[in-house]
């Protein structure tokens, strides 16, 4: 059977001060305050669960070489597209040969333990990536406002190099609703924690266990990492208990530092286990909702060789301290803001003007002259360099992985922008080409001309009224 | 080889609306106004003008696309008129259109005309507008202050120069227009500010402090245009005769290519030098005795004070700081208060830049005239610092 062969983990830096959360809420709800340890993760403005899903792949990709994927599969309950498929915008922003299988899996918890399921069981020769990213929605002021967070996390799928080789599955479904999103809703309907807890946690999850371990003549005490997405603390502990599975080995859901990732949860743990796993270990995965899937691995030597780009501590790490409770509301659109005459400019995106440019948009792909050796964005019909300026000479250059330097900038506070002041420049590419950009996660007092950056794939623009987004790439100071 | 426009074209008469919050003026109000002073200047009829060319450069704030909202609010005689839009070098496009049209033996009078309503958006600043389907897509959101930013912080670099000296001498620059705005009756700023003022302001796009940034209003300003040979045999003496009008348009370059660094107005240098060879220029520090430039943003003018070779490269700060270009300096540059003072109204602003050189080669400059002009060199610029139009016309009295 295949394993793991490669991860990379993404949590938006933003680190929203849960403090701050239960200040503002805590008149109402007092109960709040007990929550309020640590932080939790909040997409920018500008991010979602395609541009956290690009950036988990990617953190996935570069860490292996010359791989060649079969199929990429997005699991997510809040992709910006109910009819679009979002995978197809991931593997293109990721560069990834269309020849690829793109699956969108979504409408429950356990899509990214499912979707894993699927890419593990098929056959198909070569890799394939799933990413589970979750962009979380939740009630200003409600419990899961204060437990839950936004991330992404990716891993390959192979039969080569693997790191953990899966040595059993299992699932069962029931239609169990702890919660539910209707078709109209933005938010989630729940029940009591309590019953959740009794009835559909304590029954389901031992049932495909018991029967996991069974099937594959292991005991509960030999499970090194079990992974058990929840947003109640005490759960796992008790789970972990009643299966026989040792206390230690409970891998911790992070709610303090990142908050819980919905269907990015059970991936970005397994990351986190495999980052801390020994050859030999036994990773237990487990994906609640609706029923329960259950994933044996079995860490191989090459676990403790491999490396990812960026692994889950990588991503803890990389943060920056958000206080401004007001400001995660705006961006989630909680609350109605003004947004000034600058901001009602129509933002009609003209889908057949975009699908000409989606090479430059989506992939962040310029040219470079075959005459001359030049590389430029926009890649246009002329060479832009003017001794040579030769017809459609130009190769397919990609920018998305290049880093760059800061030649120009400001920080403009007179154009509109969700996150104002707007910073953008010109930034001039490690071996040629320039372009005219958006920064963002800009820290004031943090970039210069001469600023290093690297790219990354953000909104650019919503078009509320119609219902659509504009995405390209920004410029990132690397600090 | 081309001969070049020198010398063939003269202006029979301008006119210039008062800039400023306009409320109660419509487009076609300002064009009137504009056109009355000049008519009344050039001494013809309307009848006389053949052929017409209209600048307006933002549509939706403004008149719609065509040429048709000059030939109305002119009443014009069902005479050729063309609509002209090059960003904010659209009020010198207009003029060049009319000045080839003479110089062409096309038409023997023609017009030029240009008009912006600016205060009809409901908020400060240019109106936010389209860059054009494709660039939208990818574009910063950038306002004008924001792009030539830009130029401040390529410049800076380039210069190696430290943030508090290039603001100082930045607000020098506003300082003097400001001052010299106070003696311009049709000025919308008339008011003198400080250097510590400038300095202090809040940022608007960092480092363009609000004093760094030239006004915005509504106006209209014209010129009629014909031979010599026609405004001798009018009666008319002292002609000021067009010595060069030339235009360069980024070709992608500048945004594109490793080649340009960010700190200077590449199309500015190429203009400028053509301008040079046309009008038979060769010191220009020593020839070209007062400017009108595209002073949008201090910096703006500040480098291009370098790109017109007025100033030496990388010491355009110690030029401005020693008053070179002040009302009593070397080489007064906006003299009318420049686009600080009479805010940019688009399709406008080249042609109040040409009034103000017309009316200080005729002496006819009132408070503000300074002795014996020469040569006077206007300097539009639209667009952007990576992407740009620029447009340079020298006047000086017809030999």
């Amino acid at each position: 059977m295949s394993g793991i062969t490669a991860y990379g983990a993404y949590i938006p830096r933003g680190r929203l001060n849960k403090q701050a959360i239960a200040e503002a809420n805590s008149w109402f709800d007092a109960s709040l305050k007990s929550l309020s340890k640590g932080e939790r993760a909040i997409c920018n403005w500008d991010e979602d669960v395609i541009t956290m899903a690009v950036e988990a792949g990617n953190n996935c990709l570069v860490s292996k070489s010359d791989v060649s994927l079969h199929s990429l599969y997005l699991a997510s309950t809040t992709f910006p597209f109910l009819d679009r498929q979002n995978s197809v915008v991931v593997s293109e922003a990721l560069n990834l040969d269309n020849q690829i299988r793109t699956m969108d899996i979504g409408a429950s918890q356990r899509a990214g333990t499912s979707a894993l399921i699927s890419l593990l069981e098929s056959d198909c020769e070569g890799s394939a990536m799933l990413v589970a990213s979750e962009h979380r929605r939740s009630k200003a002021g409600s419990r899961a406002e204060m437990q839950w967070g936004d991330a992404a996390a990716a891993v390959l799928v192979g039969s080569e190099n693997v790191i953990a080789e899966c040595i059993g599955i299992e699932t069962i479904a029931v239609d169990f609703v702890d919660h539910y999103r209707g078709e109209d809703a933005s938010f989630d309907y729940d029940w009591e924690e309590r019953w959740i807890r009794d009835e559909g946690f304590m029954k389901s999850v031992p049932t495909v266990v018991d029967k996991l371990l069974e099937a594959a003549s292991l005991n509960a005490e030999d499970i090194q990492h079990f992974v058990i997405p929840t947003d109640q603390a005490r759960n796992p502990g008790a789970i972990a208990k009643k299966l026989g599975i040792k206390a230690e080995a409970v891998v911790d859901n992070q709610i303090a530092q990142v908050g819980v990732a919905g269907v990015a949860q059970p991936i970005l743990l397994l990351a986190k286990a495999l980052e801390n796993a020994a050859p030999g270990d036994h990773i237990l995965l487990t994906g609640f909702g609706q029923g329960c899937d259950a994933v044996l691995l079995k860490a191989t030597d090459a676990v403790s060789t491999y490396k990812p780009a960026v692994g889950v501590s990588a991503a803890i790490d990389s943060r920056r301290e958000e206080t401004n409770y007001n400001k995660f509301l705006s961006f989630n659109n909680l609350v109605e803001r003004d947004i000034g005459k600058r901001g009602e400019a129509d933002k009609q995106t003209y889908l057949s003007g975009y699908n000409r440019r989606k090479d430059l948009l989506t992939g962040f792909v310029g040219g470079k002259c075959r005459e001359c050796g030049t590389v430029q964005i926009p890649r246009e019909k002329y060479c832009v360099n003017p001794d040579c300026n030769a017809l459609d000479s130009q190769d397919a250059y990609a920018f998305s992985d290049k880093q760059g330097t800061v030649a120009t900038w400001t920080a403009d506070r007179l154009t509109f922008d969700w996150s104002p002041p707007a910073y953008f420049g010109m930034v001039q590419f490690d071996g040629g080409g320039k372009i005219m950009m958006d920064f963002t996660e800009v820290e004031e007092g943090t970039i210069d001309s001469g600023s290093k950056v690297s790219v990354h794939f953000r909104i650019r623009q919503f078009d509320p009224a119609r219902g659509f987004r504009k995405y390209f790439w920004k410029a990132v100071i690397e600090q | 080889m081309a001969s070049g426009i020198k010398d063939k074209v003269v202006i029979l008469g301008m006119g210039c609306s008062k800039f400023g919050e306009r409320w109660d003026s419509s487009p076609s109000d300002l064009m009137v106004e504009a056109f009355e002073e000049c008519i009344g200047d050039a001494g013809i009829e309307r009848e006389q003008i053949e052929a017409a060319w209209f600048g307006a450069g933002i549509d939706a704030f403004n008149v719609g696309s065509s040429a048709m909202p000059l030939a109305i609010a002119l009443r014009l005689n069902y005479i050729p008129v063309t609509k002209v839009e090059n960003m904010c070098a659209t009020g010198t496009e207009a003029f060049r259109g009319a000045v080839y049209a003479v110089a062409s033996g096309a038409c023997d009078i023609a017009l030029a005309l240009g008009v912006e309503k600016l205060k009809d958006t409901g908020y400060g600043g240019l109106p936010q507008r389209t860059r054009g389907l494709e660039n939208d897509m990818y574009w910063p959101n950038l306002s004008a202050p924001g792009a030539f930013a830009q130029l401040a912080s390529g410049y800076r670099a380039k210069h190696k120069l430290n943030q508090d000296d290039l603001k100082r001498a930045m607000a020098h620059v506003s300082v003097k227009s400001h001052a010299n705005g106070t003696k311009n009756p049709k000025a919308h700023l008339q008011r003198e500010i400080t250097e510590d003022q400038a300095v202090n302001a809040p940022y608007i796009a960092e480092p363009i402090g609000l004093y760094d940034c030239c006004g915005v209003s509504d106006g209209s300003a014209c010129a009629i245009v014909t031979t010599p040979e026609i405004a001798k045999s009018l009666g008319k003496e002292n002609l000021i005769s067009v010595k060069a009008l030339q235009l360069a348009v980024s070709n992608g370059t500048e945004s594109s290519h490793d080649s340009w660094d960010g700190s200077y107005l590449k199309t500015t240098r190429i203009a400028s030098q053509r301008a040079y060879d046309e009008a038979g220029i060769r010191k220009p520090t020593e020839e070209i005795t007062m400017t009108e430039v595209h002073d949008c943003f201090s910096i703006t003018e500040l480098v291009t004070m370098e790109d017109l070779q007025l100033a030496e490269e990388g010491k355009g700060v110690n030029a401005v700081l020693d008053g070179n270009f002040d009302s009593d300096g070397k080489t007064p540059c906006q003299i009318d208060g420049g686009l600080k003072c009479f805010g940019h109204p688009i399709g406008a602003s080249g042609l109040r830049m040409i009034y103000e050189n017309y009316l200080q080669l005729n002496g006819r400059a009132e408070a503000r005239q300074l002795d014996n002009p020469k040569m006077g060199l206007n300097h539009n610029l639209g667009g952007f610092p990576h992407q740009n139009i620029c447009s340079i016309s020298i006047l000086g009295p017809y030999n």
